[in-house]
């Protein structure tokens, strides 16, 4: 690994995600002010003792950005590890056991992707009970179906190569084939999709908080602050777009990293680097 | 169900029909075939929706009444919804009704379900409709402005914007445009409020910036997949060919990698639109337009299931429909299946 060769706009999304991991894990001890203490005025305009000004309820903006991150980043990556978990196990298992289990498999995927994503998620959140617990469930259920599609198709393309085969003949059980065999020759290609879909987790998180079904009020997090403060626009305080910034910042940093990993998985294999 | 596994699928079917067999038209057969998938999955989806409402925990009428309600409130309203009859029954009487444009009643607003909907669908397909007549024209031209300058600068500035778009959320954007365009410049009007029996123009000066809102986030994916799936072409063997053979840049074009880029462009089209019906819930949201997808999220906050239902599967059937014809779209246009052997 030569850190001469990671490119501007990779070190852009490292150093991004950095900060943003940073303020998510030392939120309490760095921020100014309390997630929920009311300090100053309604819609304080930035600058002065508030840096980017306070909200609806007079709360510290900064402050509830940074522990907003703390709260997005937490759920977002503990929905996609999860997410990960289940494609990938599913995926592998359909790929290398084949067969009626593939079928099955397949089919169920076929049919859970046939709705988009949202709208499976608002009828599901419809009837379950609100809770942090449930928004990380369904939202890694739904991420996994994309996530499997991807695994099956990639261990397809490497379950077929000779090694495996050898493996196979060997007499090696299916889970060492696919933890031993399979994962480690698909990792690259993984590991960009795990940050495109840690990518989409945020947005997708930040969406729902921002239509009132993700995380509940009064914790923070990005998307419901957006919410929160919207009817500011209307006056011209733009409290609301520094959460969507946030989001955006966030979502493109991680967006960069994913760039370079997949023009670099691509170029290990030899292809042309083309998009 | 995506183009790349049917159109695979293809070649295998007529090797195994004996050669006698006069009804060797594969086009057709798997034009029937995918229509009869699609009517297959929409049963599914509707059995998934209903039933899977039926499985999940969460009673409505305790979330309606509060968690102190007596148990015998509780049941006079399970019976009041109609809840106390088996789930098939229910299921069955709202797939009949359906077939006949009837969803059932709001819990809520005890207003009919398919009135609201026939209103607001309306609405919806008013914004996308304008939403995908500016994009589609200028995602395709900038995707082929893309390929030809590829790696100069336009090619550069079209993939940054693109990263950008796909990073921002619908919210932001919108919020952004209203404050520049509606607040700050007084151009624009927001909130986007249409009613019945207003004119032409004032409708479409009041989604002026839902659109905008739109295209932005639409056109970046398709003018990403349309430069992959130009580029793909353009990079092919044969086309390598034509360079060599010294012909000119417009005939390669037209003649050699036009009617193979059909289809995966058209194919990007299609399942961007499907990705536009979704864009639709939370530009509504944001801009208070009353589309059908502000009117499911609003049903979802009060757990208003036979609104939240009807919408579901009207999404569900929009983006099943779209994604049917980006399928259909890229079997018609493949002319290995126009000449069966």
């Amino acid at each position: 690994m030569n850190f001469r060769a990671i490119p501007l706009s990779a070190w852009i999304g490292i150093i991004g995600v950095a900060i943003a991991f940073f303020c998510a894990i030392f939120g309490p001890w760095i921020a100014p002010f309390g997630e929920t203490d009311v300090v100053g005025d309604v819609w304080a305009p930035p600058g002065g003792e508030f840096l980017f000004g306070t909200d609806n309820l007079g709360r510290d903006l900064l402050s509830r950005l940074i522990f907003g991150a703390r709260t997005t980043i937490l759920v977002a990556l503990a929905a996609t590890v999860l997410s990960f978990a289940l494609g990938m196990l599913l995926s592998f298992a359909a790929a290398v056991t084949g067969g009626i289990v593939d079928q099955v498999l397949s089919r169920v995927n076929d049919l859970m992707m046939s709705i988009p994503m949202l709208i499976f998620a608002l009828v599901v959140l419809a009837v379950l009970p609100q809770s942090l617990l449930v928004l990380v469930l369904v939202m890694a259920v739904l991420d996994s179906t994309r996530v499997y599609r991807l695994g099956r198709a990639v261990a397809l393309d490497v379950a077929v190569m000779e090694f495996v085969e050898a493996a196979r003949l060997r007499g090696e059980g299916t889970g060492w084939i696919i933890f031993r065999e399979i994962l480690p020759n698909t990792l690259a290609p993984l590991l960009a999709e795990f940050g495109l879909r840690f990518a989409f987790s945020i947005l997708f998180l930040s969406t729902l908080s921002f239509l009132g079904l993700g995380i509940q009020p009064p914790a923070a997090d990005w998307g419901g602050m957006v919410k929160d403060n919207k009817d500011g626009i209307l006056f011209g305080v733009s409290a609301a777009l520094i959460p969507g910034a946030a989001i955006a910042f966030l979502a493109i940093c991680v967006n960069l990293i994913v760039d370079w990993l997949l023009k670099r998985a691509s170029s290990l294999r030899g292809g042309r680097g083309d998009g | 169900m995506s183009a790349s596994t049917e159109t695979t699928k293809a070649p295998a079917q007529p090797l195994s029909t004996p050669a006698s067999k006069p009804d060797g038209n594969p086009l057709l057969r798997l034009i029937l075939k995918r229509l009869g998938l699609s009517a297959v999955l929409l049963f599914a989806v509707s059995l998934m929706i209903s039933g899977g409402i039926e499985a999940l925990p969460g009673d409505f009428a305790t979330t309606y009444l509060g968690q102190s309600a007596t148990p015998e409130a509780v049941e006079n309203i399970r019976k009041d919804l109609g809840l106390d009859r088996p789930w098939a029954e229910r299921y069955l009487s709202w797939l009949g009704g359906i077939a006949h444009g009837d969803f059932g009643t709001s819990w809520a607003s005890r207003n009919s379900v398919g009135e609201q909907i026939a209103n607001r669908l309306g609405n919806s397909l008013f914004l996308a409709f304008f939403a995908a007549l500016i994009s589609v024209p200028l995602s395709i031209t900038l995707g082929m402005v893309a390929v030809q300058f590829r790696d100069r600068w336009p090619d550069k500035i079209v993939s940054l914007a693109s990263l950008a778009a796909i990073s921002l959320p619908e919210f932001f954007i919108g919020y952004l445009l209203i404050l520049f365009f509606a607040v700050k410049l007084g151009i624009a009007t927001f909130p986007a409020t249409v009613y019945d029996g207003m004119g032409v123009m004032d409708r479409l000066s009041a989604i002026a910036l839902p659109v905008a809102t739109l295209v932005l986030v639409v056109l970046a994916h398709m003018m990403r997949m349309t430069r992959a799936a130009i580029l793909n072409v353009m990079s092919s063997p044969y086309i390598e060919t034509a360079e060599l053979k010294g012909l000119g840049a417009w005939r390669i074009i037209a003649h050699h990698a036009a009617p193979n880029a059909v289809s995966p462009v058209v194919n990007v089209v299609a399942l961007n639109l499907a990705y536009l019906v979704v864009g639709v819930v939370v530009v509504e949201v944001v801009f208070v337009y009353p589309g059908i997808g502000q009117y499911m999220v609003d049903a979802v906050k009060v757990r208003d299931m036979p609104v939240v239902q009807a919408c579901g599967l009207i999404f569900a059937a929009f983006y099943i429909l779209l994604n049917m014809a980006a399928d259909m779209i890229a079997i018609i246009a493949n002319p290995r299946l126009r000449h069966p052997r």
